[in-house]
């Protein structure tokens, strides 16, 4: 569908006034995106995406995790440009070159972690590039003031927000409001404000202030974008509802035309893979057994993992998974609880200790956390197993080679040599090589975050068929995977986190996307009752 | 389904020269970057010695390597600290501090040669550790931590030597034998420098704490999560780094036959870093090796020597090292293909 009917303009034909105008007087020109694609390389993260939105209504984004949603919003914004399609303004095409031009022409974000500069009052941070300035280049200290205490009278923040307080000093709703008011001023007017995940570190009261808010500015005649996992909040917003999946656009209704269940439906409804090959291999021997644990980011978690068994962590971005993963190799201090491997608690402090104990973490970030990209595909492998492998000091050639020859080998790492740097392989071929360095390992317990991220089908097979082979030598294996296909296909047990908790744990027979997803965006209100943390 | 398949991805063809494999295998271990050194090294021997028949002689070579153990000894470490992603600036001043040291332990001790360089290396393996704890508990940035060393160590050998020149070792055979000796014809002090660079190659190429100091420096995060304690090796490498020092600071007191607190000292952390970089060292870590930098270093030597001999300006010499350092770091930065926007990492 294209943006309705209405005179294409120039944005950068708008008027600029110097400093704030006295109301948001929005164009009437609606944005809309047309037969947008994005691929990077070989992974394609939109598929032709047609999408208008108009102005005075709400329009929500929803999809699961790596659906296409935060791309669509970079694309909007300027950050990315599409392979294919265009950002239309008022029916014409619109060149978002930089994040600057879609600024200018009326397109602005609130970013779900707002960039704060720490050091600078409120007043700067809000016009931080367009400050403004005396004759020469100094800083209009008076001029500034004014600006900042009418704008903040304007959109009725006088009293919330101090001028002259420092960024560093303000709370996460401050720092949305500073965030929002970069949106609301500038040279041009606003035409669009899309909002990304804007409750997420809001209390209750804060988020009706923020609702308040942006019905003001859809009432206005602004158009605002929406982004949210959570199902009240978009039912209570939003007036049309978009979802994205797999990088496509699936449905556009209106907000009062459907329900929970429909939305659910198709978030999720696709094809359930046959790449997967579980084999009921778990055993009764227990060999990670965490009890009550809680850390800075994560609160009174118990999980047990068994031998043979494939133990699914589901939740959406931030519920927790990675927090607890990392906290289990030893990288994040246990605050409360107990951990065991085979019956000895597991030491914590460093992953060191933690990997000599037995467990493995093959971490979420595979370039940033895992790999060593400017080294060889054998010293990436045999990193973790040094102790094995050396006399006195001395790295024992003939073995590293043989143990690395080995490993690529049997996972089939596609490389011309082991010696060939590890940044010119491919992103599968860099996944299995960091399962080759804990297959290396011998771990009884090994963690697989996102182990699937990024790659193509065909290696995403490969590495299934890998951890169902560790499952089947009695490895406890947990593997936290954002593809609920993924978890269903290979998981014994799904056990579902949000907002740093545990809300539920589904066995192989009940576990559904649906159940899944209901569990992970269960309301925060029911999930976090106080005084449940210790 | 949006991903395109890719069900049997071919083998990537190997990129450069699978045709030749032997000369491909010799390239690469020498080096791309080391091979330009070895054309600037000849570019530079050719030169000079067209200009000066002496140039190339036995003797000016042996005082060019003379020249350059020094730096050397200093550029083999500061190597080391590059490679996992550190950076030691005081190196120069924990020179004088160890020469100094030595020179008036020695003479304190009624000409005990052994006691002072104990003393020397001590006091080098302290600083060595200092620095370490700073830069990891004290979480001071490499760069600020050793430049306040730079400050903080020269002070302390001038306090301790009053400023002048200590002792006199010239009288003791070991101080002579160092400082002057030769055993096949070449130099003691090269032997040393050899002897230095090749327990550390061996030790960065060939056992897992070489391994472990390439990881840490080419991705910190991964190294840890990999269960190697970064911690207690970032202090290892600055004491050893401090060892090394102490060893340079003895050579020193040996050839100038005292303790010398900043003469003779001063200005070689700039030397041992140019060294480094030149010799391929990527200063963000993970790169480099021993090889590049000794390359480096004989190239500087050449470069500093042919200067004189052809009477030019000391304040050219240092511009001329200066130009040298900031081309080569730009080829490099050119060759990785990083983007010009902001600073670069």
């Amino acid at each position: 569908m294209h943006p309705s009917m209405s005179t294409p303009s120039d944005p950068a034909a708008a008027p600029e006034p110097r400093g704030p105008r006295p109301d948001t007087a929005p164009p009437s020109d609606s944005v809309g995106v047309s037969g947008i694609t994005k691929r990077f390389g070989t992974v394609q993260a939109l598929g032709g995406v047609t999408l208008d939105f108009p102005g005075g209504q709400v329009t929500a984004l929803m999809g699961e995790n790596g659906a296409g949603k935060s791309t669509l919003l970079k694309i909007l914004t300027g950050d990315h440009q599409p392979t294919e399609g265009h950002v239309l303004i008022g029916g014409a095409a619109a060149d978002l070159a930089s994040p600057a031009r879609a600024r200018a022409a009326g397109i602005r974000i609130i970013p779900q972690e707002p960039e704060i500069i720490p050091h600078v009052s409120v007043a700067e941070n809000v016009y931080a590039g367009a400050l403004p300035r005396t004759r020469g280049r100094f800083l209009d200290r008076a001029g500034l003031r004014r600006r900042i205490t009418a704008d903040l009278e304007r959109l009725g923040f006088t009293g919330v927000l101090d001028p002259n307080l420092l960024g560093s000093r303000l709370t996460p709703a401050q720092r949305q409001l500073v965030e929002i008011m970069r949106a609301l001023t500038g040279t041009t007017p606003p035409r669009l404000i899309a909002f990304d995940e804007p409750t997420s570190s809001l209390s209750e009261h804060e988020v009706e202030a923020l609702f308040l808010l942006i019905r003001g500015l859809r009432d206005q005649g602004l158009a605002i974008v929406y982004v949210s996992h959570r199902m009240r909040e978009i039912f209570r917003l939003a007036d049309r509802i978009a979802v994205l999946r797999d990088g496509n656009l699936v449905g556009v209704q209106q907000a009062r035309d459907t329900n929970e269940r429909a939305l659910v439906r198709l978030m999720v409804g696709r094809d359930l893979s046959t790449l997967f090959v579980r084999q009921n291999v778990a055993t009764d021997r227990l060999v990670l057994d965490v009890r009550n644990v809680t850390t800075d980011k994560v609160t009174d978690i118990s999980l047990r993992v068994h031998a043979g068994e494939v133990v699914g962590l589901a939740g959406l971005i931030g519920a927790g998974r990675s927090e607890l993963a990392l906290a289990l190799a030893g990288d994040q201090p246990i605050r409360s609880g107990t951990v065991t491997l085979d019956g000895t608690p597991l030491p914590g402090g460093s992953p060191g200790k933690a990997i000599r104990a037995g467990l493995g973490l093959a971490p979420e970030e595979r370039k940033a956390q895992a790999l060593f990209l400017q080294r060889s595909v054998r010293d990436n492998i045999s990193l973790a197993v040094m102790d094995r492998l050396r006399r006195f000091r001395f790295v024992r050639g003939s073995a590293e080679r043989a143990l690395a020859e080995h490993y690529t080998d049997r996972l089939r790492v596609r490389t011309p040599s082991i010696a060939h740097e590890v940044r010119t392989l491919s992103g599968g071929n860099q996944q299995k090589v960091v399962l080759a360095r804990w297959l290396a390992r011998k771990p009884a317990v090994l963690i697989l975050d996102e182990p699937t991220r990024g790659i193509d089908v065909g290696a995403k097979a490969e590495i299934y068929q890998i951890i169902a082979d560790l499952a089947k030598e009695g490895v406890a294996l947990v593997v936290i995977s954002s593809e609920l296909p993924e978890l269903l296909g290979l998981a014994d047990r799904v056990v579902v986190m949000q907002g740093g908790r545990i809300t539920g744990e589904l066995s192989h027979a009940e576990a559904s996307e649906e159940a899944i997803l209901a569990l992970a965006m269960a309301d925060d209100s029911v999930a976090a009752a106080p005084g449940a943390a210790s | 389904m949006t991903v395109t398949s890719t069900s049997a991805p071919a083998v990537k063809p190997p990129q450069d020269g699978a045709r030749t494999p032997r000369a491909a295998a010799l390239l690469a271990g020498i080096g791309g970057q080391n091979i330009s050194l070895v054309g600037a090294l000849v570019v530079v021997l050719g030169l000079f010695a067209i200009l000066n028949d002496n140039y190339l002689s036995l003797s000016n070579m042996q005082v060019i390597a003379e020249a350059a153990t020094i730096t050397g000894l200093l550029a083999v470490v500061q190597t080391v600290v590059i490679i996992c992603g550190g950076l030691d600036i005081s190196v120069g001043s924990q020179v004088g501090a160890a020469s100094v040291v030595s020179a008036m332990v020695f003479t304190s001790t009624g000409s005990g040669t052994l006691a002072g360089m104990a003393a020397a290396i001590g006091v080098g393996v302290l600083i060595g550790i200092l620095n370490g704890l700073v830069i990891v508990y004290g979480r001071v940035n490499p760069t600020i931590a050793t430049l306040a060393g730079l400050a903080a160590y020269k002070g302390l050998a001038q306090l301790l030597s009053d400023g002048r020149a200590q002792g006199f070792v010239l009288g003791d055979d070991v101080f002579i034998f160092l400082g002057r000796g030769k055993l096949a014809g070449i130099p003691v002090m090269v032997w040393i420098l050899a002897v230095v660079a090749l327990t550390v190659h061996l030790l960065l190429k060939h056992t897992d704490i070489g391994r472990n100091l390439y990881a840490i420096g080419g991705n910190d995060t991964a190294a840890r999560l990999a269960g190697i304690n970064i911690n207690k090796y970032l202090v290892f490498v600055y004491a050893l780094i401090g060892v090394v020092a102490a060893v340079a600071g003895i050579l020193l007191t040996a050839r100038t036959g005292s303790g010398q607190p900043t003469s003779g000292s001063e200005g070689l952390e700039l030397k041992a870093i140019t060294a480094a970089a030149l010799g391929g060292c990527a200063l963000k870590g993970g790169k480099g090796g021993i090889g590049g930098t000794l390359l480096a270093v004989a190239l500087l030597g050449a470069l500093e020597n042919g200067l004189t001999v052809e009477g030019i300006n000391t304040f050219w010499q240092n511009v001329a090292q200066g130009a040298l350092l900031v081309v080569a770091v730009v080829i490099q930065q050119r060759r990785s293909g990083e983007r010009a926007v902001g600073l670069p990492h």
